[in-house]
This record gives C-alpha cells, structure tokens and sequence, in this order.
C-alpha cells in the first residue's frame, strides 16, 4: 500500500489501480479532442472539462489525494482562476483591435499542403470554460474526499 | 471611449481571477484588492464625468447590435451608482486588511468580494434583462458564500433565511423575466419601454409588473419580505456587513428605479400606488423594528429597511422632485449606513461586543470614535446640515407637494424613530459608564492595536463624504436632478441604446 485509502474506496484493486494509470492520458486526450471539436460539432468546452474531470476523478479514486495533488502539480483554484484570465482575455482582443467587447476574432494559419487551423477568440473562451469547470469539480471532489479522511 | 463602460465589470472580474490564482499567497490577495478596487473607484469616476458630458455611454458586446445583443449602457443613474460602488468596494477593502481572520482569508474572502462588486458593478450597467439575471445570480452566490464564511451557528441560521427568500425572489425574478419575454418578443431594457406600450392586454402587463415589484422588493428588503435581511446582516464579519449594507439591497432599489421609470410606466396609477403603499409600510415596520432591538448591528440592519422605504417612496411618488429626492437618498444613504457599520466593527474591535448592554464609556476615553459615529448616525435620523437632512428635506417636500399626507406623515414619524434609535446606541455605547466585566484595554489604548488606523481610514473618508455632501449639496443636487430628468424622459434612453429608429 504506497498511502493511506480514501474510505470513498473500499475496493482497492490491481485491476482499478492500473486502469485508472492507462485510461488517465487517453481520457485527457479525449477531452482535448471534445474541446477542440466542439465549434461546429457536439463538444465545447465545459463537457470536455468534465470529461477531464473524470479521469482525474478516477486517479483520484484509485491513487488517494497526496498522489494526485502531486501529478496535478497545482492547486485546483490555480486551474479556476487560469479559466477564468482565459475567459476575460477572450472578450479583451476585441477592443485591443478597435471593436467592442467579447467580438469574436478569427486567424487561420496555413500549414502546409492543405491543412489549416483556425484560431479564434472562442476557441480561446472555450479553453477558459474547460480550466474553469476542471478546476471548480476538482475543488469539490478533492475537498470532499479530504473531508472523509 | 465607449469602452470605459465596461471597465468597471472587468476590473473586479480580473481581480477575482488574479486573486483566485495566486491562491496561495494571502499578502498578494490583500495587493490586488486594494490596487483594483481603486482603479474601480478611479474608473468609476472617470465613467461618471464621461457620461456627464454624453448623457449615455452605450456599448453592444460582440458587435450584436440592440435589441439582439447585450447592451451596456450607463446614463447618469447607473454611473453614479457604480461610483458608490467604487467608493465602497474600495473603502471595504482597506477596512478588511485588518478585520478579516487570517482563515476566512485563506478561504477565499478576496476573490468572494471582487465577484461580489462584479455582479453589482454588471447589474447596474447592463441594459437587458436576463444579462441583469445573470448579474445578480453573480452577485447573490457570492453573498451566500460570504455570509456562511466563518460557519458559525448563528451564521448558518440567519443564511438559511437569506438563501431560501433570495432564491425565491430569483425564481420570481426569472419567471418574470420568462413571461416577459413571451409576451414581447424582446428581453432589451430600451426595446422593452416601446413594446410593453404596445401590448394590447394590459391585466398581463399589470401582473408583470407585480412580479417585479414583489422579486425586486426581496431583494430590497421592502415589507412585507424583509425579515431575512435583519435576520442574517448581523452575523458575518463587520466588514462583509458593511459591504452587504451599502451596496445589495441598493441594486434592488436601483432596479425598481429602472424599470418603473423606463418600462412599466403604462399604468402608473396602479403600479406607483402599490409601490407607494409598499414603501410606507416599508418605512414603519423598520423604525419600529428597531426600537425593540439592543444589538447594534441588528438596530442597523432595520434602519436599512425603513431607510429602504424612503428610496421607494421617492420612485413612488413619480414626480420629477421625489425622484431627485430618491437618487439623493440613495447616494447619501449608501455612504452613510456602510459608515455605521463601520463603526459598529470599530467598537466591537475596541470592547470585543455588539451588544448595547455590554458597551460603554467611549465617549470618555475616544472623544474622537464618538464623533465619527454621530456624523453618520445624526445624518441617518436626518439632522441638518448633514446629508441625510437634504435627502429626507427633498422627498418629504415632494411629498407635501402631492398632498400625500398620510405618507409624509409616516416618513416624518419614522425620522424620528431613527432619531430615537441612534440616541439609545449613542447613550448606551458612548455616554454610559463601561460595565464592569468588559475588558477596556482596547479602549484606554493600554493595549495597543496596531492595525487600528486601517479601521479609522475609512471611516474617516466616508464621514468625510457625508459631510461634503451635505455642507455642500448644490454640486449632488443638480447631478441628481440630471440624472432624474433623464428617468423621467426614457424616450432619451430608447434612443440612445436602439438608435435613431422610431
């Protein structure tokens, strides 16, 4: 036993442990892909937070709170307030560029062959929303565990 | 330069971000609170002159033009309210770096009140009513959280009724808001004052406007639900009191200010006399509440509602002077009642209570903390020539010239109960001799409290307002008087937001 369980986990098992190490960077990964996606296409930013949430959530369970305090290497406020400079930064290139506030901005940059990435002033707002949510459950789960120890 | 309007949203928006981040470090935390709640006051002001010289200071966000995208706009009202704002947020926030626990600062006291002014800084700019929902859901999370912070007993159980009416009203507030939109089409404040004109069944208008009167009047603290807030003001920190005192119920006032001068003004013989009726009930039941309270804090919290009765009647009775009298009210009284409660933390940090029977003696030993209660305290109860006296001067005036008696009647007899109630604070906190189970170190300054000019700094300032305001009104008079030709005259409003259309 690396530390001390959570009572939230009675069942400590070989199986869960190592399932929460593999499917932690592929559901981030996911979530990535949902936040990325989300513009056009079911996605956005808050479900791909929660998506992130979850696979935290899941370590979280397995490992207990000091070990992933460690791996998060911050605190989960620290995420919330990034979202939240990401959010006002969104509606502050807007005026930076003579328009008014939260006036959506878009860029496309041109890799080569036929690949282009359109970079915008949502995508930005989206990213705010994913730090935002992440941060705010993660608040929660990890107070809530701490407070069952 | 339109942007400036939206300035002061975004400064306490970014300092609860900033604040948030640097989770860690309380001392950064207390920087960034005093840094932008100046830059708010400075911006604010800034707002105000801007505003004075165009009338309107119109700003749609994301390029949507009105009524499709939210708009905020300041005419002269909303800019002398986010002044107030400034003023408080920033008195706050030097009276809080030496009244706040280390712990309740570690647990986010700092980001709490930049969200807090946040969402009254929004709901006073915004010029669309669900945006102004979503301000004051802003505004009351963070109120709820800062209640509770601390979690004492008394805490919970006075923000247990805070929480259930609050909530209540928003669901009211929202419903509203809902049917409004059925029945128009628009959720625009401007587009609004030509649509509802427009509405053939006037029954329907009517009961919107009730709605409102009854989520806004909550939120005001007007009779008849208004026992939440005596019931749960005195409980937090002195600091989280004073902000609540001054700024919260105000934005209910303010609301009831802007859509019964810019919306509903179809019926004014219906809705005004009802609002009428509310504001002298108002008016009493808070005196009276007073008189049979000895707890210093919660003799405030009534003298909030009566003084709420006051703001109301002067919206009520629709004439162009009440309305000046209600914006003067609103700005002197702001000043003033965050001041007292100010003053009540000084006390309580000198003798350690709240509680009338457990003070005394300060007049005695600091002459000096006995006057600045008084200069609030005799401008409260409305004694010439401080600001409270022009205030009350105006809107009773106003009163008299409308013939209604009874309502003067009642706002001149509650005068004197507020009278009455700063007396017995003033006899049993300041003349009477201290009991002889308090400790006085504090007091006779036998132990010396370092942080102690934190407190008076504010206090100071805000007194040093009320009495400005009141030696020389001419300047205040005639912004409130622009500000209240400006409400009586919404088609100016219209335009301004909605354009040159008809």
């Amino acid at each position: 036993m690396p530390e001390k369980r959570s009572s939230l986990v009675q069942v400590n098992t070989v199986i869960l442990h190592t399932a929460a190490l593999l499917l932690l960077p592929l559901q981030i990964l996911f979530s990535v892909f949902l936040l990325l996606r989300g513009h056009d296409e079911p996605g956005g930013g808050f479900i791909a937070g929660l998506v992130a949430t979850g696979a935290v959530a899941l370590y979280l369970f397995a490992h207990g709170v000091e070990s992933t305090r460690r791996i998060l290497r911050f605190e989960p406020q620290e995420f919330l307030g990034l979202g939240l400079l990401f959010g006002l930064a969104s509606a502050l290139i807007g005026p930076l560029v003579g328009e008014p506030f939260f006036t959506a901005q878009w860029y496309t940059l041109y890799l080569g062959g036929n690949t282009e990435v359109k970079l915008s002033t949502v995508l930005l707002f989206d990213v705010g929303v994913y730090f935002t949510v992440l941060g705010a459950l993660l608040m929660v789960v990890i107070s809530l565990t701490e407070a069952e120890d | 330069m339109s942007h400036l309007v939206v300035i002061p949203i975004l400064i306490p928006l970014l300092a609860a971000a900033l604040s948030i981040v640097s989770w860690r470090s309380v001392s950064l935390q207390r920087w960034i609170a005093i840094i932008a709640t100046g830059a708010l006051l400075l911006v604010s002001i800034a707002l105000l002159q801007l505003t004075r010289e165009h009338g309107f200071v119109v700003m749609h966000m994301g390029d949507w033009a009105a009524p499709f995208g939210i708009t905020i706009v300041t005419d002269l009202l909303s800019a002398i309210m986010v002044v107030l704002t400034g003023i408080i947020g920033f008195s706050i926030a030097i009276y809080s770096l030496a009244t706040t626990p280390e712990g309740h600062e570690r647990f986010g006291y700092y980001p709490l009140m930049h969200r807090l002014l946040a969402g009254v800084a929004g709901s006073f700019l915004t010029g669309d009513i669900f945006n102004l929902y979503v301000w004051f859901e802003v505004m009351l999370l963070s109120s709820f959280a800062l209640l509770t912070l601390g979690g004492e007993r008394a805490q919970m159980e006075g923000a247990i009724k805070y929480v259930a009416l609050n909530l209540f009203s928003s669901a009211l507030l929202l419903s509203a808001i809902g049917l409004v939109y059925a029945t128009t089409g628009t959720l625009n404040m401007a587009d609004l004052g030509q649509k509802l004109a427009q509405v053939e069944h006037h029954g329907m208008v009517n009961t919107l406007a009730m709605m409102f009167i009854v989520a806004f009047g909550i939120k005001a603290a007007a009779f008849p639900l208004f026992f939440w807030l005596p019931a749960s003001y005195h409980t937090p920190l002195v600091g989280i009191s004073a902000l609540f005192a001054g700024l919260l119920t105000k934005v209910g006032v303010y609301c009831l200010y802007r859509f019964f001068t810019l919306i509903f003004t179809g019926d004014v013989d219906y809705t005004h006399t009802i609002l009428l009726w509310g504001a002298g009930v108002t008016m009493l039941s808070g005196g009276l509440g007073a008189a049979a309270q000895s707890e210093f804090r919660r003799i405030l919290s009534f003298h909030i509602v009566s003084q709420i009765g006051y703001m109301i009647l002067g919206l009520a009775l629709y004439t162009p002077l009440a309305i000046v009298g209600g914006v003067f009210y609103i700005m002197h009284h702001i000043i003033v009642k965050t001041n007292l409660f100010l003053v009540s933390g000084l006390v309580y940090r000198l003798l350690g209570s709240y509680d009338l029977k457990e003070l005394g003696g300060v007049y005695r030993h600091r002459p000096g903390v006995a006057l600045l209660f008084l200069i609030p305290a005799l401008s409260l109860a409305g004694v010439p020539p401080l600001s409270g006296f022009f205030a009350k001067f105006i809107i009773i005036r106003a009163g008299i010239e409308v013939s209604a008696w009874t309502i003067t009647g009642i706002a001149l007899l509650v005068g004197l109960l507020t009278l009455y109630s700063m007396i017995k604070i003033w006899v049993e906190v300041f003349w009477k001799t201290v009991p002889e189970n308090v400790n006085t170190d504090r007091l006779t300054g036998a132990k010396p409290d370092k942080g102690l000019w934190l407190l008076l700094l504010p206090i100071v300032g805000l007194a040093a307002c009320t009495l400005f305001i009141g030696l020389s009104g001419q300047p205040i008079y005639e912004l409130a008087d622009a500000a209240a030709e400006q409400l009586l005259n919404p088609a100016l409003y219209i335009e301004a937001v909605l354009g040159t259309q008809p």
